[in-house]
């Protein structure tokens, strides 16, 4: 049949897998060339310029979000809320805790729907194309994400940087060929001096921050196109959280980044665009210096000057 | 001896440090000075001598256990019970030694093992990975605890029940009439595995539990599915309390008597059953110390104590040294994520 052909076809090239999915009325799969469409940039930016008035200037939007609401056992976590995320830039999401920010950005890479219990409307786009075509594996791949705390797995640190290369938890491919983008991962994140000469130590042995910047090249080696970091310097000390926001500003030029952040000046330090939030609404978004200088609603203005939160 | 902290004279500094390291992790969450014992209640003072004293005499109850057994042991014990088989006789010089019973000990427990391994861990990682439906998790979770609170004797009457079934017959052997024995290493094996079963469960759940979340979701973050990611970091994370909860079965196995006497015969000597070798072993009839030690005992038939007691020992010495394997296992510990 013709529909299991194709779908071989996707598993097995660079084209992403599909699921099987129904869309208004349609039973077969949708083509290749239906998915896989360039996304009308002007368009989009013509729907959220009223974010972006302080900077006209063309920007490429990677992801964004379409009235997304997020709700546990029937409670709105995240509430209609439409964001965009561009390439080449850092988002951060801040706001006090419990707002929905962690939510909002878990839902990114659909983590969130791994709690029973969540339920999502709305739309999540990556790169023009709705997410609920993409198989959630695929999605992961090119949405990756660190989280608060550092979690190597109890590998060596070479198999922790190529676990997410390796297929079905198999040993192939071989060290040899995978040899070259875990060097670049690490490198990339910024590890490799500090880890060159024992790639075969368990990578649990590392310190917290190393840990944190293995975490990162672990991500890196499967090359995503967005990566989420949520708090990713809560459990570092400073010199580590240092690092680490270098390492964000030096990634952002091939990879989006959006960040969650408690920490107010690291918004600041590391963000282009940042989004605030409250009681799973957005509040406001807009460039960081506006969002931190000439906050518009009258919350962000609390928030920012450290009235609550 | 002092059943009160803080008097006792010539502590180690480590246990000063440990002492003063506890007592200002409790002051932390009440204004009690812990540090002075005139401050403490009464109550509080009695409570803490029982459990001083209990737990002392636990130590020494088993304290005496092992010395007992070992004077007794060391005395009788010599190569040559070791590795000659037991004999029946009315002499205790002329019963022989406990190799049978010895190496019926092994197999059953490495039979026993190699059952419940697989299956122990994979029920732990269904009951902690999935789980669903949560009635089914429930009831599994009963049958297992049923499993350790079962009289061993109760289960072993069960497992002959079904080893005595017709189409079980390749399992022991058949009597011309057509009725099956159900007695063998086979049979005695696969309820051992029932015996060692739980521990495995538990040691491997608990494992998994100590897994924390995020690090599941770091997984499916690189876009890897659950079977990978129970295959390639769950199970390897939790390789120590598989291995606590694995030595811990085959303790259990090891010290195990009634299922020995019900469905491996009990009988004096390793008797092979059929044609096939090795398979014959398995199929046939045997013994292990447990049950050596009982029928040798003065409560057994044997009536050679003295083989009795040195082969206590070597049981003993396998249960301590299984032990000791347990809390290696369990200080090297379990992984640590920040």
């Amino acid at each position: 049949m013709g529909v299991v052909d194709e779908q071989e076809n996707l598993t097995n090239g660079s084209v992403p897998p599909l699921r099987q999915i129904q869309v208004e009325g349609r039973t077969a799969p949708i083509s290749v060339a239906e998915r896989v469409e360039v996304p009308e940039f002007v368009d989009q930016q013509a729907e959220y310029e009223e974010f972006d008035d302080t900077q006209p200037e063309w920007f490429e939007q990677i992801m964004r979000t379409e009235s997304l609401s997020i709700s546990f056992a029937g409670k709105k976590a995240v509430k209609e809320v439409s964001l965009p995320v561009n390439a080449g830039e850092v988002l951060a999401l801040i706001g006090p805790s419990g707002c929905g920010k962690t939510t909002l950005l878990r839902s990114l890479n659909k983590l969130v729907d791994l709690t029973p219990t969540a339920s999502r409307e709305g739309r999540i786009l990556l790169d023009g194309t709705d997410t609920d075509l993409y198989d959630d594996t695929y999605l992961r791949r090119r949405v990756g994400m660190l989280f608060q705390q550092p979690n190597p797995f109890p590998m060596s640190i070479f198999d922790n940087i190529a676990y997410g290369l390796r297929e079905r938890g198999s040993k192939k491919p071989r060290k040899k060929e995978l040899e070259p983008v875990v060097v670049e991962s690490l490198k990339r994140a910024g590890l490799w001096d500090e880890v060159k000469d024992n790639l075969n130590h368990p990578a649990l042995s590392l310190s917290g921050g190393q840990q944190q910047r293995l975490c990162i090249a672990r991500s890196l080696a499967v090359a995503p196109e967005v990566l989420l970091l949520d708090e990713p310097c809560s459990a570092l000390d400073p010199i580590s959280t240092t690092i680490i926001e270098e390492t964000i500003v030096e990634l952002k030029e091939d990879i989006a980044i959006v960040i969650v952040t408690h920490n107010l000046q690291q918004a600041e330090r590391v963000a282009d665009r940042v989004a605030f939030m409250y009681l799973g609404d957005l509040v406001e978004y807009g460039t960081a210096e506006q969002v931190f200088k000439a906050p518009k609603a009258e919350r962000t203005k609390d928030y920012v000057r450290g009235d609550f939160g | 001896m002092s059943p009160m902290p803080g008097s006792s004279k010539g502590t180690s500094v480590k246990a000063r440090k440990r002492r003063a390291r506890q007592a200002a992790k409790k002051s932390q969450g009440g204004s009690r000075k812990v540090g002075k014992k005139n401050s403490w209640s009464l109550l509080d003072r009695v409570g803490l001598a029982t459990a001083w004293a209990t737990g002392l005499l636990l130590c020494s109850i088993a304290f005496g256990i092992t010395i007992y057994l070992a004077f007794k042991g060391i005395q009788y014990i010599n190569l040559d019970v070791l590795i000659t088989s037991p004999e029946a006789s009315t002499e205790q010089s002329e019963t022989g030694g406990f190799l049978d019973p010895m190496v019926g000990t092994v197999l059953l427990t490495v039979l026993g093992t190699l059952v419940a391994a697989p299956l122990g861990i994979a029920i732990a990682v269904w009951l902690t990975e999935y789980g669903r439906p949560a009635a089914l998790a429930r009831f599994v979770e009963a049958g297992v605890e049923i499993l350790v609170g079962a009289p061993s004797i109760a289960i072993a009457i069960f497992g002959l029940l079904i080893f005595q079934q017709g189409f079980m017959a390749p399992f022991s052997f058949a009597a011309e009439g057509g009725e099956v024995f159900g007695r063998s290493f086979f049979a005695a094996g696969a309820i051992m595995s029932l015996i060692a079963l739980p521990f495995v469960v538990g040691g491997t759940r608990e494992a998994l539990n100590a897994v924390p979340k995020h690090v599941r979701e770091a997984s499916y973050a690189l876009g890897k599915d659950q079977a990978s990611t129970i295959r390639r970091v769950l199970l390897p994370s939790a390789r120590s309390g598989i291995a606590t909860g694995t030595t811990l079965g085959m303790a259990q196995i090891v010290g195990e008597t009634a299922v020995v006497v019900v469905l491996l015969g009990a009988t004096l000597q390793i008797a092979p059953e059929g044609t096939v070798p090795v398979l014959d072993i398995f199929k046939g009839t045997g013994s292990t110390l447990t049950s050596y030690v009982y029928q040798n005992s003065p409560a057994g038939e044997g009536n050679a104590p003295e083989k009795a007691y040195a082969a206590a020992f070597v049981l003993m010495l396998i249960v301590v040294g299984l032990n000791l394997i347990v809390n290696l296992i369990s200080r090297k510990g379990q992984q640590q994520w920040g």
